[in-house]
């Protein structure tokens, strides 16, 4: 038996591959990285049987175009999650949400979301490119682990293990505010998570896979001397000296030097994953 | 002051706080030999305990009494970096610090450094230990592109490029050691709480 391959055709703004990232390595400065919408990559791996720590691709606005080189007659089971995007094998609508039958050297097409920013792809075998540090994660603020996907790469895809489990049913997902809870420097703010919970903030475009940066009435500052730089969590909510408060996802920095005043529950972190730069976003304090 | 603050980070870490830079080197070592957390993470003046496997006041209560006097870390391994002490902004810091570059060049070689925590990139490392009069200012600007060894200062620390960057550290020496490798085990060379002397190739 051949060895099986995605072959990249076409990407849209960015596709990374993405597991379960590389934690317990920030003491040497090396980001956790990771799927920003880890439930929706999970979900992508179980509905076609794989292991829940195969790479998937993280797809960002669609525009994915891959190949499957396979031997003739077999094929692979895929599944798109996430981000609602329109999915077609050789031209036929597929569903989003469902494992997928892809036949060899048929083309998968993802087409651009009605909402939310990031899909996920997973196949049946996963995508067993070299790991770095333990992941198979693209991490974009130190450029840990592999390249970002480029039309005309070649992707590894493993043996199958398991059988698709369309009987999966996706998990609810929360809606209404992002709940908070507090942080270690809140004191560095006038009453901060009074001032998060009670304000109407907006999604910059200059967010990212390192943090999610929101525009509204500056924070004020209580104290202004530098902070020493400490460690971070994911889910952090820094605030700089402009007042403007940064969510960190999964590729923050391991240390900074902006005081923490509250940290976003971690069940609701997905959805600064797919939040849209100019989306209003709410926060309420955390039960 | 009480010897460990212990500060809330959400449900699942604690920011533990201490009075100076040794203290925070000596109690990650005790915070990761117990254990806690998945990520055991010190900087300047704390240590970020995250993904706490015990509840959190179960580290405050187990550290209501640790000093950094009663659990001093046992010395980390001793690495010698041999560099050439040449940096561009060696005659600045000789300013900075009224004395001749000559004298930069002998404190750098005489002082056991302690690699307290990583950060601004993956195996850079805050090399503490130069004496508290010598400090130096970051540059007004940063340099678009400083080259990997670079052995500069910033601040209270010391630091050596692991790979080229921009980056505003006064610019003191070089060395040709790799100070991070990924497929090296552990992947950076000074991993917190290594000891680390540079001597003059």
């Amino acid at each position: 038996m051949g060895s099986s391959a995605l072959r990249v055709a076409a990407t849209g703004p960015s596709v990374l591959l993405q597991d379960l990232g590389r934690p317990g390595l920030a003491h040497l400065g090396v980001p956790r990285s990771g799927a920003l919408d880890a439930p929706a990559a999970a979900l992508a791996r179980r509905l076609v049987g794989g292991a829940a720590d195969d790479a998937v691709l993280e797809v960002l606005l669609g525009g994915l175009e891959v190949v499957l080189e396979a031997d003739p007659g077999s094929g692979a089971w895929v599944a798109v999650t996430g981000a609602p995007c329109s999915v077609a094998v050789d031209g036929r609508a597929a569903p989003h949400g469902r494992a997928v039958w892809v036949p060899a050297g048929s083309r998968l097409v993802l087409g651009r979301p009605a909402s939310g920013l990031r899909s996920y792809l997973a196949v049946d075998g996963g995508l067993p490119v070299a790991e770095v540090l333990g992941s198979r994660s693209s991490d974009t603020l130190a450029g840990v682990g592999p390249a970002p996907v480029r039309a005309g790469d070649r992707l590894p895809v493993g043996v199958r293990r398991g059988e698709p489990g369309n009987a999966e049913v996706p998990p609810a997902r929360a809606t209404g505010p992002l709940r908070l809870h507090p942080g270690p420097r809140s004191a560095w703010c006038e009453d901060p998570l009074a001032a998060l919970t009670s304000g109407a903030w907006t999604v910059g475009a200059d967010s990212d896979r390192v943090g999610l940066r929101l525009h509204g009435d500056p924070l004020a500052r209580r104290r202004t001397e530098e902070l020493p730089s400490e460690g971070m969590v994911l889910g952090a909510v820094q605030v700089p000296p402009d007042g403007q408060p940064v969510v960190f996802l999964a590729d923050h920095p391991p240390t900074g030097g902006y005081p923490v005043v509250a940290v976003v529950e971690e069940a609701d972190l997905w959805r600064c994953a797919q939040l849209r730069p100019g989306e209003r976003v709410r926060f309420t304090r955390a039960r | 002051m009480v010897g460990v603050r212990v500060l809330p980070v959400g449900p699942r870490a604690v920011l533990l706080e201490v009075a100076d830079v040794a203290s925070a080197v000596a109690l990650a070592a005790h915070c990761r030999a117990a254990s806690w957390a998945t990520e055991v993470v010190p900087a300047a003046r704390t240590v970020l305990l995250d993904g706490l496997t015990v509840p959190p006041d179960r580290v405050a209560a187990a550290l209501a009494s640790w000093t950094p006097e009663a659990h001093a870390a046992a010395p980390g391994g001793l690495v010698e970096l041999p560099v050439v002490l040449d940096g561009a902004d060696l005659p600045d810091v000789a300013r900075l610090w009224g004395c001749t570059r000559t004298e930069v060049v002998a404190t750098l070689t005489a002082t056991t450094f302690t690699s307290a925590f990583c950060g601004f990139a993956p195996g850079f490392s805050y090399l503490s230990g130069l004496p508290a009069d010598r400090t130096v200012p970051r540059l007004p600007s940063p340099r678009p592109r400083v080259p990997a060894g670079s052995v500069a200062l910033a601040g209270e620390w010391a630091g050596v490029y692991p790979t080229a960057s921009p980056g505003g550290w006064r610019l003191v020496g070089r060395t040709d050691v790799t100070l991070w490798d990924a497929d090296r085990e552990p992947p950076a060379l000074l991993a917190p709480g290594t000891r680390v002397r540079f001597v003059e190739a």
